[in-house]
Protein backbone atom coordinates (compact mmCIF):
# COMPACT_ATOMS: atom_id res chain seq x y z
CA UNK A 1 0.00 0.00 0.00
CA UNK A 2 1.00 3.32 -0.37
CA UNK A 3 1.16 6.30 2.21
CA UNK A 4 -0.80 8.85 1.22
CA UNK A 5 -1.02 11.02 4.01
CA UNK A 6 2.38 10.95 6.88
CA UNK A 7 3.52 13.60 9.83
CA UNK A 8 5.05 16.17 8.67
CA UNK A 9 8.64 16.50 10.09
CA UNK A 10 9.19 20.40 11.06
CA UNK A 11 7.20 19.06 13.93
CA UNK A 12 9.02 17.20 16.79
CA UNK A 13 8.02 13.66 17.23
CA UNK A 14 6.29 14.56 20.18
CA UNK A 15 2.40 14.65 21.47
CA UNK A 16 1.35 18.28 20.58
CA UNK A 17 1.15 20.65 23.98
CA UNK A 18 -2.24 21.25 23.41
CA UNK A 19 -5.45 20.00 25.19
CA UNK A 20 -7.65 17.00 23.10
CA UNK A 21 -9.54 18.65 20.17
CA UNK A 22 -7.83 22.16 20.15
CA UNK A 23 -7.79 23.97 16.94
CA UNK A 24 -3.84 24.76 17.48
CA UNK A 25 -2.99 21.36 16.42
CA UNK A 26 -4.56 21.62 12.99
CA UNK A 27 -4.17 24.85 12.25
CA UNK A 28 0.04 24.47 13.22
CA UNK A 29 -0.08 21.59 11.14
CA UNK A 30 -1.25 23.47 8.08
CA UNK A 31 1.06 26.43 8.55
CA UNK A 32 3.69 23.85 8.66
CA UNK A 33 2.49 21.82 5.47
CA UNK A 34 2.03 25.40 3.76
CA UNK A 35 6.09 25.81 4.90
CA UNK A 36 7.19 23.06 3.52
CA UNK A 37 5.34 23.00 0.19
CA UNK A 38 6.67 26.34 -0.18
CA UNK A 39 10.87 25.06 1.09
CA UNK A 40 10.74 27.62 3.36
CA UNK A 41 11.82 25.48 6.30
CA UNK A 42 15.41 27.14 6.57
CA UNK A 43 13.87 30.77 6.23
CA UNK A 44 10.92 30.98 8.36
CA UNK A 45 11.22 32.58 11.32
CA UNK A 46 7.61 31.65 13.34
CA UNK A 47 6.55 34.57 15.84
CA UNK A 48 4.96 33.34 18.65
CA UNK A 49 2.48 35.24 20.73
CA UNK A 50 1.98 35.19 24.32
CA UNK A 51 -1.33 32.58 25.08
CA UNK A 52 -1.59 28.72 24.80
CA UNK A 53 -0.14 28.98 21.32
CA UNK A 54 3.50 30.08 22.96
CA UNK A 55 4.23 26.41 22.97
CA UNK A 56 4.96 25.94 19.47
CA UNK A 57 8.55 26.61 20.26
CA UNK A 58 8.56 23.59 21.87
CA UNK A 59 6.80 21.95 18.89
CA UNK A 60 8.22 23.14 15.80
CA UNK A 61 11.46 22.73 14.47
CA UNK A 62 12.01 26.66 13.40
CA UNK A 63 13.00 29.63 14.41
CA UNK A 64 10.96 30.84 16.88
CA UNK A 65 10.55 34.47 18.41
CA UNK A 66 8.36 35.08 21.71
CA UNK A 67 8.33 39.00 21.94
CA UNK A 68 6.22 40.21 24.68
CA UNK A 69 2.08 40.40 25.31
CA UNK A 70 0.74 41.34 21.80
CA UNK A 71 3.71 42.98 20.61
CA UNK A 72 4.30 40.39 17.86
CA UNK A 73 3.67 42.41 14.95
CA UNK A 74 6.23 44.98 16.34
CA UNK A 75 8.90 42.53 16.75
CA UNK A 76 7.78 41.02 13.43
CA UNK A 77 7.46 44.03 11.58
CA UNK A 78 11.58 44.52 12.78
CA UNK A 79 12.93 41.03 11.86
CA UNK A 80 10.92 41.46 8.68
CA UNK A 81 13.16 44.83 7.69
CA UNK A 82 16.08 43.14 8.97
CA UNK A 83 16.07 39.90 7.32
CA UNK A 84 13.64 40.86 4.28
CA UNK A 85 14.26 37.60 2.16
CA UNK A 86 13.46 35.44 5.57
CA UNK A 87 9.27 33.87 5.52
CA UNK A 88 8.15 36.08 8.74
CA UNK A 89 4.54 34.36 10.17
CA UNK A 90 2.93 35.95 12.74
CA UNK A 91 0.79 33.69 15.13
CA UNK A 92 -1.57 35.26 17.40
CA UNK A 93 -4.46 34.15 19.62
CA UNK A 94 -7.43 36.68 20.19
CA UNK A 95 -6.54 38.04 23.72
CA UNK A 96 -2.91 38.69 22.18
CA UNK A 97 -3.69 39.93 18.57
CA UNK A 98 -7.73 41.55 19.97
CA UNK A 99 -6.69 42.79 23.26
CA UNK A 100 -3.80 43.26 24.51
CA UNK A 101 -2.11 44.06 21.10
CA UNK A 102 -4.73 46.21 18.86
CA UNK A 103 -2.64 48.89 18.32
CA UNK A 104 0.75 46.71 17.14
CA UNK A 105 -1.73 44.89 14.82
CA UNK A 106 -3.67 47.77 13.12
CA UNK A 107 -0.22 49.83 12.78
CA UNK A 108 1.53 46.93 11.31
CA UNK A 109 -1.64 46.30 8.93
CA UNK A 110 -1.49 50.40 7.79
CA UNK A 111 2.15 50.19 7.39
CA UNK A 112 1.20 47.15 4.92
CA UNK A 113 4.65 45.17 6.07
CA UNK A 114 4.73 42.29 4.18
CA UNK A 115 4.14 39.67 6.91
CA UNK A 116 1.54 36.88 7.00
CA UNK A 117 -0.90 37.14 10.46
CA UNK A 118 -2.83 33.74 11.38
CA UNK A 119 -5.12 35.58 13.60
CA UNK A 120 -6.65 32.56 15.73
CA UNK A 121 -9.83 33.15 17.66
CA UNK A 122 -11.67 30.86 19.70
CA UNK A 123 -13.42 33.18 21.37
CA UNK A 124 -12.12 32.97 25.18
CA UNK A 125 -8.60 33.17 26.67
CA UNK A 126 -7.68 29.89 26.45
CA UNK A 127 -4.08 29.29 28.95
CA UNK A 128 -5.52 31.96 31.74
CA UNK A 129 -8.44 29.93 32.65
CA UNK A 130 -11.24 30.60 29.91
CA UNK A 131 -11.69 35.11 31.00
CA UNK A 132 -13.78 36.66 28.50
CA UNK A 133 -12.15 37.89 25.22
CA UNK A 134 -12.83 40.56 22.85
CA UNK A 135 -14.41 38.26 20.69
CA UNK A 136 -16.31 36.23 23.19
CA UNK A 137 -19.60 36.15 21.77
CA UNK A 138 -22.94 38.06 23.11
CA UNK A 139 -24.52 35.86 25.90
CA UNK A 140 -21.46 33.04 25.67
CA UNK A 141 -20.35 32.59 29.00
CA UNK A 142 -17.07 32.95 30.47
CA UNK A 143 -15.44 32.33 33.97
CA UNK A 144 -15.84 36.65 34.16
CA UNK A 145 -19.31 36.73 32.80
CA UNK A 146 -20.55 33.96 34.36
CA UNK A 147 -23.99 35.05 33.03
CA UNK A 148 -23.14 35.57 29.57
CA UNK A 149 -21.21 38.62 27.95
CA UNK A 150 -23.77 41.18 28.15
CA UNK A 151 -23.01 44.35 26.23
CA UNK A 152 -25.58 46.59 27.91
CA UNK A 153 -23.85 45.46 31.14
CA UNK A 154 -20.55 47.18 29.84
CA UNK A 155 -18.90 44.56 28.68
CA UNK A 156 -18.82 45.44 24.69
CA UNK A 157 -19.56 43.78 21.71
CA UNK A 158 -17.53 40.91 20.21
CA UNK A 159 -14.98 42.75 17.47
CA UNK A 160 -14.49 41.99 14.35
CA UNK A 161 -11.11 41.72 13.38
CA UNK A 162 -11.12 41.35 9.54
CA UNK A 163 -14.05 43.79 8.93
CA UNK A 164 -11.67 46.19 11.00
CA UNK A 165 -8.75 45.76 8.62
CA UNK A 166 -9.89 45.38 5.16
CA UNK A 167 -9.91 49.37 5.22
CA UNK A 168 -6.39 49.69 5.74
CA UNK A 169 -4.57 50.67 2.54
CA UNK A 170 -1.71 48.46 4.01
CA UNK A 171 -3.72 44.90 3.77
CA UNK A 172 -3.27 43.26 0.34
CA UNK A 173 -5.51 40.03 1.95
CA UNK A 174 -7.77 39.56 4.55
CA UNK A 175 -10.07 36.01 5.13
CA UNK A 176 -11.91 34.68 7.91
CA UNK A 177 -12.02 30.34 7.81
CA UNK A 178 -12.16 27.60 10.34
CA UNK A 179 -11.03 24.24 11.43
CA UNK A 180 -14.48 22.78 12.67
CA UNK A 181 -15.05 20.51 9.76
CA UNK A 182 -12.38 18.63 7.24
CA UNK A 183 -13.83 20.84 3.95
CA UNK A 184 -12.99 23.80 6.22
CA UNK A 185 -9.84 22.82 7.28
CA UNK A 186 -8.99 22.32 3.41
CA UNK A 187 -10.21 26.03 3.05
CA UNK A 188 -7.89 27.01 5.73
CA UNK A 189 -4.74 25.73 3.77
CA UNK A 190 -5.40 27.25 0.76
CA UNK A 191 -5.93 30.84 2.31
CA UNK A 192 -3.23 30.27 4.69
CA UNK A 193 -1.27 29.53 1.07
CA UNK A 194 -2.15 32.57 0.05
CA UNK A 195 -0.98 34.13 2.54
CA UNK A 196 2.38 32.81 2.05
CA UNK A 197 2.00 33.23 -1.47
CA UNK A 198 1.52 37.34 -0.71
CA UNK A 199 4.65 37.53 1.64
CA UNK A 200 6.56 35.83 -1.12
CA UNK A 201 5.69 38.34 -3.88
CA UNK A 202 6.33 41.02 -1.37
CA UNK A 203 2.83 42.47 -1.74
CA UNK A 204 2.24 43.39 1.78
CA UNK A 205 0.56 42.51 4.93
CA UNK A 206 -1.87 39.29 4.65
CA UNK A 207 -4.76 38.35 7.42
CA UNK A 208 -6.29 34.79 7.95
CA UNK A 209 -8.44 34.98 11.08
CA UNK A 210 -9.24 31.33 11.74
CA UNK A 211 -12.32 30.44 13.79
CA UNK A 212 -11.06 27.74 16.54
CA UNK A 213 -12.46 25.22 19.09
CA UNK A 214 -11.62 25.32 22.59
CA UNK A 215 -13.56 22.33 24.30
CA UNK A 216 -11.57 22.73 27.40
CA UNK A 217 -12.44 26.38 28.61
CA UNK A 218 -15.85 25.94 26.94
CA UNK A 219 -16.54 23.07 29.03
CA UNK A 220 -17.84 21.12 25.82
CA UNK A 221 -16.95 17.79 24.37
CA UNK A 222 -14.31 18.21 21.38
CA UNK A 223 -17.45 17.13 19.19
CA UNK A 224 -19.90 20.00 20.84
CA UNK A 225 -17.40 22.30 20.58
CA UNK A 226 -16.68 22.07 16.79
CA UNK A 227 -21.05 21.94 16.63
CA UNK A 228 -20.93 25.24 18.62
CA UNK A 229 -18.40 26.91 15.91
CA UNK A 230 -20.76 25.78 13.44
CA UNK A 231 -24.18 27.25 14.85
CA UNK A 232 -23.10 29.83 16.59
CA UNK A 233 -19.64 31.65 15.65
CA UNK A 234 -19.94 31.47 11.94
CA UNK A 235 -23.63 34.04 12.71
CA UNK A 236 -21.41 36.34 13.94
CA UNK A 237 -18.11 35.93 12.16
CA UNK A 238 -18.98 35.14 8.77
CA UNK A 239 -16.48 32.82 6.46
CA UNK A 240 -14.85 33.97 3.41
CA UNK A 241 -12.26 36.98 1.63
CA UNK A 242 -12.49 40.27 2.90
CA UNK A 243 -10.03 41.66 0.79
CA UNK A 244 -8.21 40.06 -2.28
CA UNK A 245 -5.10 41.84 -4.18
CA UNK A 246 -5.87 44.68 -2.38
CA UNK A 247 -9.44 45.17 -3.16
CA UNK A 248 -12.01 44.90 -0.98
CA UNK A 249 -15.10 42.29 -1.92
CA UNK A 250 -18.09 43.84 -1.38
CA UNK A 251 -20.30 41.50 0.93
CA UNK A 252 -23.90 40.85 1.54
CA UNK A 253 -23.91 39.17 4.79
CA UNK A 254 -23.75 42.37 6.87
CA UNK B 1 -15.17 -2.00 -6.31
CA UNK B 2 -14.43 0.97 -3.44
CA UNK B 3 -10.71 1.74 -2.60
CA UNK B 4 -8.65 -0.13 -0.16
CA UNK B 5 -7.17 2.07 2.62
CA UNK B 6 -5.49 1.64 6.07
CA UNK B 7 -4.53 3.94 8.96
CA UNK B 8 -1.82 3.32 11.35
CA UNK B 9 -1.84 5.42 14.50
CA UNK B 10 0.85 6.44 16.62
CA UNK B 11 -0.62 5.43 19.80
CA UNK B 12 0.71 7.85 21.93
CA UNK B 13 0.44 11.01 20.12
CA UNK B 14 -3.35 10.28 20.11
CA UNK B 15 -5.20 12.03 22.90
CA UNK B 16 -8.94 10.62 22.22
CA UNK B 17 -10.48 13.88 21.38
CA UNK B 18 -12.74 11.81 18.76
CA UNK B 19 -12.76 14.30 16.08
CA UNK B 20 -11.60 11.90 13.34
CA UNK B 21 -14.28 9.42 14.24
CA UNK B 22 -16.95 12.56 13.42
CA UNK B 23 -14.93 13.14 10.20
CA UNK B 24 -15.04 9.05 8.80
CA UNK B 25 -17.91 8.78 6.37
CA UNK B 26 -17.00 4.79 6.45
CA UNK B 27 -17.63 4.22 10.34
CA UNK B 28 -13.90 2.42 10.18
CA UNK B 29 -12.76 3.38 13.50
CA UNK B 30 -13.67 4.20 17.19
CA UNK B 31 -11.89 4.39 20.57
CA UNK B 32 -10.67 1.80 22.75
CA UNK B 33 -12.63 0.80 25.72
CA UNK B 34 -11.79 3.48 28.44
CA UNK B 35 -9.85 0.92 30.59
CA UNK B 36 -7.09 0.82 27.36
CA UNK B 37 -5.17 3.31 27.63
CA UNK B 38 -1.73 4.91 26.32
CA UNK B 39 0.53 5.89 28.64
CA UNK B 40 -0.88 9.38 29.42
CA UNK B 41 -3.88 7.69 30.19
CA UNK B 42 -5.95 8.69 27.05
CA UNK B 43 -8.03 6.02 25.06
CA UNK B 44 -6.48 5.92 21.61
CA UNK B 45 -8.23 5.62 18.06
CA UNK B 46 -8.54 1.83 16.33
CA UNK B 47 -9.68 0.09 13.21
CA UNK B 48 -13.10 -2.13 13.97
CA UNK B 49 -13.49 -2.94 10.17
CA UNK B 50 -12.08 -3.34 6.68
CA UNK B 51 -15.02 -0.48 5.31
CA UNK B 52 -11.25 2.18 5.13
CA UNK B 53 -11.00 3.24 1.78
CA UNK B 54 -7.83 5.88 2.61
CA UNK B 55 -9.80 9.14 1.48
CA UNK B 56 -8.04 10.77 4.86
CA UNK B 57 -10.66 13.16 6.08
CA UNK B 58 -9.51 11.89 9.36
CA UNK B 59 -6.12 12.55 9.50
CA UNK B 60 -6.82 16.04 8.11
CA UNK B 61 -8.85 16.69 11.24
CA UNK B 62 -6.38 15.41 13.40
CA UNK B 63 -4.89 18.26 15.44
CA UNK B 64 -2.00 15.61 17.08
CA UNK B 65 -0.56 14.02 13.78
CA UNK B 66 -1.48 10.79 15.16
CA UNK B 67 -2.07 9.32 11.61
CA UNK B 68 -0.68 7.88 9.01
CA UNK B 69 -2.86 6.87 6.06
CA UNK B 70 -2.08 4.17 3.08
CA UNK B 71 -4.15 3.61 0.30
CA UNK B 72 -3.96 0.81 -2.23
Amino acid sequence: MKKVYERNNIAFDMPSPYCPGCGHGVIHRLVIDAIKENRQEDNTIFMAPVGCSILSYTYLDLDVCQPAHGRTPAAATGIKRALPDSLVILYQGDGDLAAIGTAEIIHAANRGENITAIFVNNAIYGMTGGQMAPTTLVGQTATTCPYGRNPKDGQGYPIRVCELLQSLGGVTYAARTSVHSAPNVLKTKKAIQTGIENQMAKKGFSIIEILSACPVNWGMTPEKANQFVANEMIDYYPLGDFKKDGKIIQRSDH
Amino acid sequence: MAKKGKIEVRIEHCKGCGLCITACKQEAIALSPADVTNSYGYPYLTMINENCTGCTMCAIMCPDQAIDVYRE
